[in-house]
């Protein structure tokens, strides 16, 4: 039976998720946290305003757990822009297709030079990433990229448009080891509001985009939520139900979480709904303590001071130095970023502060020869 | 008394192998191999950074003292093992291997098939292959029959501390096996890798409990006893615990009677 994502998601309703959550007592909490192995019932305790008395007990046990299954490592990485045309309207980017921005898609030469500014900092895990434009910025133009830049990172992630599953194939057969696609948010009622144009706005096929990924046998599938758009914890909740479906389904396929907080941009409103620093960690030990095996990366949209604080809490991967605007390391560092970044440190500084954490800070943890059949 | 381990014609005065990987620093990985007195360390082939020749986990690892074991951690399949052996021994200049195939990311358990395949290829390529296996006793008589240099059964899953969960199946392992028998994965405490080592294993390989330990220098030289001492003890062979008491009246006695 060809099922998919679509079939469990629509066993639950939002707003019956938002009643589960505010209904939480500490009691729930003490239950999923007196367990060793928790499922998506405790997920939803631990992320619910009752948790937030034990959010000190929640940071130790996601301590231990992430030593124990990933040790003291934090892996890092840099994204590199391609490219910011898209053809969308979202109300939230600044990429957005009715933002008057200039637009830019790198070309070979430009990519090469970005490349290689990035291997000279020391990254050898690099995250290529674009807005959705079809006619120019699509698969034989990724396929392309990857050839050029592969002989100097060993591992290449991708964030792009949603793309079809003999897509996802021929990125796996360039040796692309990781996908990251967020559905910004899962309240389908409203979903349409934030992505008025475009491609995007069809929410199902953005929905069924992982189980595209999995059928292709990627690796490793990136998963999040905008967080501020909608109201965090139901979309962390039906998030966290996605990875679930998918680590059952697709078994020999990793998964990671990242928490894009919304930050200013130009020309797009102030996030709806407010997340404080607090409640990204209780998240983040949420998710840890649910599953123990979900990699966790933390992006530069970060500040400083909670980065630094939260390398021990949970978090396994961590970009450095990011530009997020195309051409941005050396080609044009002027041209217009998709969102500004808090954690500004150069890539020494970001070493040097895992390192005091008592962490090893790892470039390199992929063999790139690993493609699969 | 305490006869060296020979593997493949190599011999260990150590019976604690190590694994590199989750330390907070590469110079606690060094000090944890300095104090365990180890003689065999695995690294992963994913890990090293082949481009410089400066790679941080290379340079703190005493090659004059220590044998490299390149594991093949990352490859899901028979063939990519196969290539990630070749690369190594390229890298690391060694045609030992420790075979590593897991395809599944989350308890990282061993897929029996692929490691048979892969094994036979590697042996025949001319490979010391010690591969990772489930305690599968049965697998490692096929492993035998294709030429693995040893079997390095798990004793329970990867980084989880549990200890000998498997432990009636290492013990028909031990029994049975013409190679040598590393315990491997699960080991959380000195005491089960004694333990291990009382049972009769020929040597365990550790590493989260010592890597992630807040002292790792100090819990490899614990490690390192234990070891020792689980080895001496096998070889005095140990009485088994007795688990019931002797019968008052004797069920033979009836022969003696008159």
């Amino acid at each position: 039976m060809n099922t998919t994502f679509s079939d469990v998601f629509l066993q639950y309703q939002w707003d019956d998720i938002k009643q589960q959550i505010e209904n939480c007592r500490a009691a729930d909490v003490q239950q999923a946290l007196s367990k060793n192995k928790r499922n998506l019932h405790d997920f939803l305790a631990l992320l619910s305003p009752a948790a937030k008395p034990f959010l000190e007990e929640m940071a130790q046990r996601s301590h231990q757990l992430t030593v124990q299954r990933f040790g003291k490592n934090i892996q890092l990485y840099a994204p590199l822009y391609l490219s910011n045309e898209c053809h969308n309207i979202c109300t939230y980017c600044g990429f957005s297709m009715d933002n008057k921005i200039r637009r830019r898609t790198l070309s070979g030469g430009e990519i090469q030079l970005e490349a290689q500014a990035l291997r000279q900092m020391g990254f050898q895990h690099v995250l290529l990433v674009s807005g959705e434009a079809n006619n120019s910025v699509n698969t034989p133009y990724f396929l392309q990229a990857i050839a050029q830049i592969k002989p100097l990172f060993p591992q290449i992630s991708i964030e792009v448009q949603p793309l079809d599953q003999e897509d996802y194939v021929a990125l796996r057969h360039a040796q692309v080891n990781a996908v990251l696609v967020y559905q910004e948010t899962y309240h389908q009622e409203v979903y349409k509001n934030y992505h008025p144009k475009g491609k995007k706005s069809n929410f199902d096929y953005r929905l069924a985009t992982p189980d595209r990924i999995g059928a292709a046998g990627m690796h490793k599938i990136g998963l999040g939520v905008l967080l501020g758009l909608e109201d965090w914890r139901v979309d962390s909740f039906f998030n966290a139900l996605h990875i679930d479906y998918l680590q059952k389904r697709y078994w020999q396929t990793k998964y990671s979480v990242s928490f894009p907080r919304l930050r200013p941009a130009e020309g797009v409103e102030a996030p709806n709904f407010m997340m404080d620093d607090a409640d990204l960690l209780q998240l983040i030990c949420a998710y840890r303590l649910w599953n123990a095996d979900l990699e966790i990366s933390l992006s530069t949209r970060e500040e400083e001071i909670f980065r630094n604080h939260v390398i021990p809490l949970g978090v396994t991967s961590m970009s450095a130095a990011s530009k997020t605007n195309p051409g941005g390391y050396v080609v044009e560092p002027s041209s217009l970023e998709q969102f500004e970044i808090s954690d500004e440190r150069p890539v020494a500084a970001i070493v040097s502060q895992i390192r005091q954490a008592g962490y090893q800070p790892v470039w390199k943890d992929w063999q790139p020869e690993f493609i699969g059949n | 008394m305490n006869t060296k381990l020979n593997i493949s014609g190599r011999l260990f005065d150590s019976r604690l192998f190590l694994g590199t990987g989750k330390f907070g620093s590469a110079k606690l990985m060094e000090e944890a191999i300095r104090t365990s007195a180890t003689e065999m360390v695995t690294v992963a082939l994913k890990r090293i950074d082949m481009e410089t020749n400066t790679d941080e986990i290379l340079s703190h690892i005493p090659q004059d003292k220590v044998q490299l074991l390149p594991n093949t951690s990352g490859a899901r399949t028979a063939q990519e093992a196969v290539l990630a052996a070749q690369l190594a021994r390229e890298a690391m200049e060694t045609n030992w291997v420790k075979l590593e195939i897991h395809p599944d990311p989350r308890y990282l358990l061993p897929d029996p098939i692929e490691t048979l395949r892969a094994c036979e290829e590697l042996a025949k390529a001319g490979f010391i292959v010690l591969p990772y296996i489930h305690a599968d006793p049965v697998l490692c008589k096929r492993l035998e029959d294709v030429g693995t240099a040893a079997v390095m059964p798990l004793g329970s899953t990867i980084g989880s501390n549990q200890g000998l969960k498997t432990i009636d199946f290492l013990a028909i392992i031990i029994e049975q096996s013409t190679v040598p028998v590393i315990v491997d994965a699960g080991i959380g405490s000195p005491s089960d890798a004694a333990k291990a080592m009382e049972l009769g294993a020929d040597a365990v390989l550790v590493n989260t409990a010592i890597a992630t330990a807040k002292d790792p220098a100090l819990v490899a030289e614990a490690f390192a006893l234990a070891v020792q001492a689980g080895r001496m003890a096998y070889q005095a062979s140990l009485r088994a615990p007795a688990n019931q008491a002797s019968a008052s009246s004797p069920l033979t006695s009836f022969l003696t009677k008159t």
